[in-house]
């Protein structure tokens, strides 16, 4: 037996079975020396038994297929080389800049109508929708302001789509400045911190127009119209887990 | 190629826990093995001579930590309570399956980085030296984090924490 002394970081090699067999036998007679040390060394073996129990689970279940390896190394075979894919890239950079050059003035067309409407909700959701400090202008408890002063600049009566039966809360609103005009934005959010923005504002293009879903980046929802108006709404969840809100404002807005 | 598919393929049930146990999300989770086996592909043969375990985890580790670190400049949560019942124990008795998800909510209460050194050393047994490396921590950081983890976890199990919402539910249910 070696006379070192027993150490913390012993006690937990000796809890992961990391001690070669001689140290372990040398903690193994510290512990039976030392009741109360032994008492926690048990615990803390007890917690990692049950940890490994909890997670084995995971590693029994069938691999999806998107972790199937041999089908991302074929994958990676049939994609082509980086170096062509610049190539390429620069070879549509420099056609393009060109085009561009040609087509000057003539290309400068700006969205309108739906896809506008549909820009204005993502941008407003990437610009405001991260903001801790003050995502919102007027927030919900000065409700009836807010609805009163967006539906005096927006010249039409708005309200503020009620979203609690789908576990959104209203956080507030701003008014947003729109290349067709102002825009009115409501912003939600549920107990685990994912929010969404409704955006709304009268239409010139597309006063009628289905429910279309839309997806840019990480943001996604769906935008219509009704009567003049058009509404959009947006958040980071799947597309389809939003169509039921999305279906909730709409029912909600015709009621206005 | 072939030597790739014989190291890396028999590791992935173990990637995939380690994600999961990280993030709490099934989906998430194998996105981010998925990404992490992309990448292992495309850079196998720079990999330098070693474990192929503890390279894989490092990988996986360092996507994991950017994806807390974008969640966090969001300002969104990390999805930490989404599991459902269905995602753990499937076979086990219902009693038991409580007991299990009881501790990997506590676990989930761990500050991330005690959490990632528990999870490596206690549950995907790697050595002490391999969980520093993955990592990137010296040893002795590995051991201190360790015993907090230990610790810590101890007292969530048994709801010893001076957590101040604890005891407000508490107070509250004794009206």
């Amino acid at each position: 037996m070696s006379n070192r002394p027993i150490t913390e970081d012993d006690l937990h090699a000796y809890v992961d079975q990391l001690l070669e067999p001689e140290r372990r036998a040398e903690v193994a007679a510290y512990l039976e020396a030392h009741p109360e040390v032994a008492r926690r060394v048990s615990v803390f073996s007890d917690q990692r038994e049950l940890l490994r129990s909890a997670l084995a689970p995971i590693a029994d279940e069938p691999l999806p297929p998107e972790l199937n390896l041999s089908r991302i190394i074929e994958s990676r075979k049939m994609r082509p080389s980086r170096i062509w894919w610049a190539v390429a890239a620069m070879l549509l950079l420099s056609v393009g800049s060109l085009g561009g050059w040609v087509a000057r003035g003539s290309m400068q067309v700006s969205p309108s109508g739906l896809a506008a409407l549909a820009q204005e909700a993502t941008d407003s959701f990437n610009v405001y929708a991260p903001d801790r400090v003050r995502p919102v202008e007027v927030r919900a408890s000065d409700g009836a302001q807010l609805v009163q002063w967006l539906s005096n600049r927006l010249h039409q009566p708005i309200k503020a789509p009620d979203l609690t039966t789908a576990g959104y809360r209203l956080m507030g609103g701003r008014l947003i400045a729109t290349s067709h005009g102002p825009a009115a934005m409501f912003m939600y959010d549920d107990d685990r911190g994912d929010r969404l923005v409704v955006l709304t504002r009268p239409m010139a293009v597309d006063q009628n127009a289905p429910m279309t879903p839309q997806s840019k980046g990480e943001v996604s929802g769906f935008v219509w119209a009704d009567g003049g108006m058009g509404y959009s709404l947006v958040g980071q969840s799947a597309v389809e887990s939003l169509r039921p809100i999305a279906n909730e404002v709409r029912k909600q807005a015709r009621t206005i | 190629m072939n030597d790739m598919l014989l190291q890396v393929e028999p590791l992935i049930p173990a990637l995939r826990r380690y994600a999961r146990a990280l993030l709490r999300n099934p989906a998430s989770a194998d996105d981010l093995v998925q990404d992490c086996l992309e990448r292992a592909v495309s850079r196998w043969d720079q990999r330098r001579e070693g474990n192929t375990r503890s390279w894989l985890f490092t990988i996986l580790h360092n996507l994991a930590v950017n994806q807390f670190r974008q969640a966090a400049a969001r300002g969104r949560h990390v999805t930490i309570d989404e599991t459902n019942e269905a995602d753990f124990g499937q076979d086990a008795v219902q009693e038991q399956k409580l007991m299990y998800r009881d501790v990997l909510n506590k676990l989930a209460k761990l500050p991330e980085d005690q959490r990632a050194v528990l999870l490596l050393v206690a549950v995907e047994d790697l050595s002490y030296a391999d969980a520093a490396k993955v990592l990137n921590i010296p040893i002795g950081t590995v051991m201190s984090r360790l015993s907090r983890a230990r610790e810590r976890l101890q007292q969530e199990i048994e709801g010893t924490t001076d957590d101040p919402s604890k005891n407000v539910v508490k107070l509250r249910s004794l009206k």
